[in-house]
């Protein structure tokens, strides 16, 4: 399976993701989906110039993404798939139907959201949204970077992984 | 916020380890303003970024990473005020420089910073055989 991580992070491409992720995975490509961001060029050449020049960068708005995800999953080269919100990763598995797994990435404090985590922060219905991808079989789990232990989505929500 | 000529904006403690780092050489720590991107999505990196240079005066904004958010927080900053200079990569040479450049033209004291930063990496020592396949 080329793409390594589904991750949802609201900072998109940044020093945790390029370097982070990046570098002990080996990661040459980034699918990031992102509705606003597929229809800017201007916000493509930010996020294109985020990245070291051995990495491509795809841009997929939710549609386009599950419609190429195949092809991201067959690419030889290993990746990660990113979007910015719970709401747009949970359009692309219902799209897509074959994500299994979810990693949470970073999803920062802002009104109506409990923290849950360092990086980590909810609200009710983004809640009730990850609980239902967890009901439909997908793993959901919170992982800022990768030498940290992954958290179920139960910790999460138990606050047993409060730190 | 005191006035300021640049801001210091980074991963976790990146910017208070450099301020500290600066005082303890020049005591001039007050030439910056410290920023962390700690706890903070990618809008609340720019919202805090938009308060700290409009209540500082600052001019210029030295980042730590390419990739990381308060670099790209910088260039959408950049991209409504075209006059603020933003130096990516920034190392203790890189400032320090800087803090004795700003006599004049903040922009070109941090140019001048960044190519002193550059030519302050370097690596020591002989190179061992079997490094790294992309190494030397």
């Amino acid at each position: 399976m080329a793409l390594e991580l589904y991750r949802i992070d609201d900072r998109l491409i940044h020093g945790q993701v390029v370097v982070g992720w990046g570098q002990p995975l080996d990661l040459r490509f980034i699918v990031l989906v992102d509705d606003d961001v597929a229809s800017s060029e201007w916000e493509q050449e930010l996020y294109r110039m985020g990245v070291p020049p051995e990495m491509d960068v795809y841009f997929e708005s939710v549609a386009s993404a599950a419609e190429r995800l195949p092809g991201y999953v067959d690419d030889e080269r290993k990746g990660l798939l990113l979007t910015g919100d719970i709401d747009t990763m949970t359009r692309l598995v219902e799209r897509a139907g074959t994500i299994r797994a979810v990693n949470l990435g970073g999803i920062h404090h802002r009104n109506g959201r409990l923290q849950r985590l360092r990086y980590l922060f909810l609200s009710n219905e983004e809640e009730s949204a990850l609980r239902a991808l967890a009901d439909q079989g997908i793993v959901v789990t919170a992982q800022d970077v990768p030498a940290a232990r992954p958290l179920s989505l139960n910790e999460v929500l138990d606050g047993e992984g409060r730190r | 916020m005191s006035s300021a000529a640049a801001l210091i904006a980074g991963h976790a403690t990146f910017a208070a380890g450099m301020l500290s780092a600066i005082e303890q050489i020049t005591g001039r720590s007050d030439v910056f303003v410290g920023l962390s991107n700690r706890a903070l999505s990618a809008a609340g990196v720019e919202a805090a970024m938009r308060e700290a240079l409009d209540s500082s005066g600052a001019t210029v904004v030295f980042t730590d990473l390419p990739a990381g958010s308060c670099t790209m927080a910088a260039r959408r900053v950049q991209r409504d005020r075209p006059e603020l200079t933003v130096v990516v990569g920034a190392n203790l040479a890189t400032l320090l420089d800087f803090v004795f450049g700003i006599d004049g033209d903040t922009d070109a004291a941090a140019r001048h910073a960044a190519e002193k930063g550059k030519a302050a990496l370097q690596v020591l020592g002989t190179p061992r055989a079997g490094g790294r396949p992309d190494g030397p």
